[in-house]
């Protein structure tokens, strides 16, 4: 049995009108009459019923105008309108038709016709009835979806955009359209004032790929902001995604370390497309993929190995996500690696390849890009970036300031431990240091690296004269300290109250022959050697430096003044 | 996109068939492919003769399957890959992980 509807019957002539109610109400329905079409209007009004039986010929208001009238209060609302008519003519059921009306029946009434039409109406009416309560519904989860990603968004920016992404020497492009496209861009500072940058494209999109981007930012800033190595931050990054990734979700990544003091950058690429290193001089280097993307592979057989590139000033590395290369244009074709190295060949002047490669994506496509990620980072004067100050997350109150320590790291432990980040976090509970942090940690940074390849593992840097040279040393150096079973590395800290204020000697020590000092030139040889730069920036960074007197290893010199 | 999976006669022997895109919405089908089978097989082939694109989900697809055929034991290989396809695989080092013929 149908649902018991309630219809409404606007009929002038009382005989019809009469049959049609008994009609009607026989099936079960409640019946409302009208004898013209005002009335029919003005009782749909009040009553509001679901269904219509409308004579079309009527005194004072006739069926067609009732018809439109009663659809235009009824809205979004399905009420059928179900013409009376003993009009033939096609014209004027047409008519019938147009003006709102579903269906018409023609006189003289057949009781069975009348009902099946009722009961087709009917269906059609909820039929209409569940699409609109479906509508609403997936409106309001769709307008409650939206208000959820933008908050997550906010949250989202405020931890991967914590970095230095806005330094002069980084453009980016990042499409602004989707409030999650799985890509990511992080840049941070070193505390020795050189650079991370990270390129990464999790699988899929939505919140399933930006749910990883939070782990992997906090970890990237957090390590980099404590002078962990690349390598380090790599290792770390990809065992966290490792363990807290379902298995199939991972993130392609390409990570930078740049320097901008040794004018060197190191390469990691894990399934992402090439890179480029671009130099003034018009040569282009590509940046591979060597490796399976972060969060794939047990920490156990993760790869940090990375590619070493000396650098010059204006040289520029590009980094672009698969979205560039699969910018479809109205034929469906792919705009492709060979298009976007027609316009790198193309280009004349560097500054404005970024710009150059922006409008042929848009002018490839015709409209603006909504699932590209490119980034540009070049090699500029270390002067030139403003550097925010170390950030600490103590109260300020500790006073350490008279004690010496002395540390040993030996072959073993020089393979696989750096012990930078240890050392700094332990120098700068001085506060008085914690200004001169940058510099504190540039200095223990070369001197140590000084010490390990030159006296633990007997690199040359005469190797690296020229660009193979270069990359031969790097090379060495990591065949070199993958085998080291001895030697070692010392630190000797001394610190001294000084005034109010206060000094830090550090001493660096190796087992290698010791260096001749005859063969420490005062400058670099020349500003596009690539090498003899360390232990000249230690002269620059530190108050004072000196080797011999009787001691081994270089000593250096901190001190600061009450209130520093 | 269809994809069909045959077990060899001896039931040792996987042949997973993916025809035409091989993407996110493939996922559950994909699945359905090596989780609904009768036998238990040792070896699987991914055969993409019929594959036309592949996409970093279908990667991610893979390295279900990988894990569900036992992880670094699994023995999977992938194959009749287009050039398109093999270079996908190639960025993303997956020689590393399945024999890719």
């Amino acid at each position: 049995m149908a649902e018991r509807l309630s219809i409404l019957i606007a009929e002038d002539n009382a005989a019809d009108r009469m049959l049609l109610s008994t009609i009607v109400s026989r099936q079960g329905h409640r019946v409302l009459t009208a004898s013209n079409g005002l009335e029919a209007v003005a009782l749909f009004e009040q009553e509001r019923p679901q269904l219509v039986l409308m004579d079309a010929l009527m005194p004072i208001m006739d069926g067609f105008e009732a018809a439109r009238r009663i659809k235009q209060v009824a809205g979004e609302e399905l009420v059928p309108i179900i013409f009376l008519t003993s009009l033939t003519e096609g014209e004027a059921l047409v008519r019938c038709l147009e003006a709102g009306g579903d269906d018409f029946l023609a006189k003289p009434y057949n009781r069975v016709i009348l009902e099946a039409k009722i009961k087709a109406m009917d269906r059609l009416r909820r039929l209409q009835d569940t699409v609109l309560q479906q509508r609403d519904l997936i409106a309001m989860h769709n307008e409650h979806l939206l208000t959820e990603q933008r908050v997550a968004k906010a949250v989202f920016d405020k931890v991967t955009h914590s970095g230095c992404l806005d330094a002069p020497n980084i453009r980016y492009l990042q499409s602004p359209y989707a409030v999650f496209n799985g890509d990511l861009l992080l840049a941070a500072f070193k505390p020795s004032g050189g650079m991370h940058v990270l390129l990464g494209d999790f699988t899929g999109h939505g919140l399933p790929a930006a749910i990883g981007a939070m782990p992997l930012a906090e970890v990237f800033y957090g390590m980099t902001a404590k002078g962990y190595s690349l390598a380090e931050v790599l290792r770390e990054i990809n065992a966290k995604l490792k363990r807290i990734l379902p298995v199939g979700v991972f993130c392609c990544a390409t990570v930078l370390n740049i320097s901008f003091q040794r004018q060197v950058v190191e390469v990691w690429n894990g399934g992402l497309p090439d890179g480029y290193l671009l130099r003034g001089s018009g040569e282009r280097l590509p940046l591979v993929s060597r490796h399976l993307p972060l969060g794939v592979l047990e920490p156990a057989a993760f790869n940090d190995k990375y590619e070493v590139y000396p650098l010059a000033l204006g040289d520029r590395v590009f980094l672009l996500s698969d979205g560039v290369l699969e910018t479809c244009n109205k034929l469906g074709e792919l705009f492709g690696e060979e298009r976007l190295l027609e316009v790198i060949a193309a280009n004349r002047h560097l500054p404005a390849l970024f710009t150059e490669i922006q409008q042929a994506l848009t002018h490839f496509s015709g409209e603006q890009q909504d699932d590209v990620s490119l980034l540009e980072v070049s090699l500029v004067d270390d002067a030139e970036l403003s550097r925010p100050p170390l950030a600490f997350a103590d109260n300020g109150q500790s006073h350490s300031l008279d004690w010496s320590a002395s540390f040993e790291f030996r072959g073993e432990t020089l393979r696989h431990f750096n012990p930078l980040p240890f050392l700094l976090q332990l120098l700068l509970e001085v506060q008085g240091l914690r200004p001169q942090g940058g510099a504190l940690f540039s200095v223990l940074a070369e001197l140590y690296s000084n010490a390990l390849e030159h006296g633990v593992l007997g690199l040359d840097s005469a190797l690296k004269a020229n660009a193979e040279g270069f990359a031969e040393y790097y090379r060495q150096r990591s065949v070199r300290l993958a085998a080291l079973t001895d030697g070692f590395v010392r630190f000797h800290l001394q610190l001294l109250p000084e005034g109010a204020g206060g000094r830090l000697i550090v001493r660096v020590e190796d087992s290698g022959s010791g260096f001749d000092p005859q063969q420490v030139p005062v400058e670099p040889r020349d500003a596009h050697s690539l090498s003899g730069r360390g232990l000249a920036l230690v002269r620059q960074l530190s108050e004072r430096c000196s080797w011999g007197d009787g001691e081994p290893g270089v000593r250096v010199e901190f001190s600061w003044l009450p209130g520093a | 996109m269809a994809i069909t999976s045959l077990p060899s006669s001896d039931g040792q022997e996987l042949t997973i068939l993916i025809q035409g895109r091989f993407d996110f919405g493939a996922h559950q089908e994909f699945r359905n492919a090596y989780e609904r089978v009768n036998s238990t097989p040792q070896r699987y082939v991914v055969d993409l003769k019929d594959t036309t694109y592949l996409d970093s989900s279908a990667l991610g697809m893979l390295l279900l399957l990988r894990d569900h055929a036992g992880g670094d034991s699994a023995q999977i290989r992938l194959l009749n890959c287009n050039p398109d396809v093999r270079k996908i695989l190639a960025i993303s080092n997956f020689e590393q992980l399945f024999k890719i013929a």
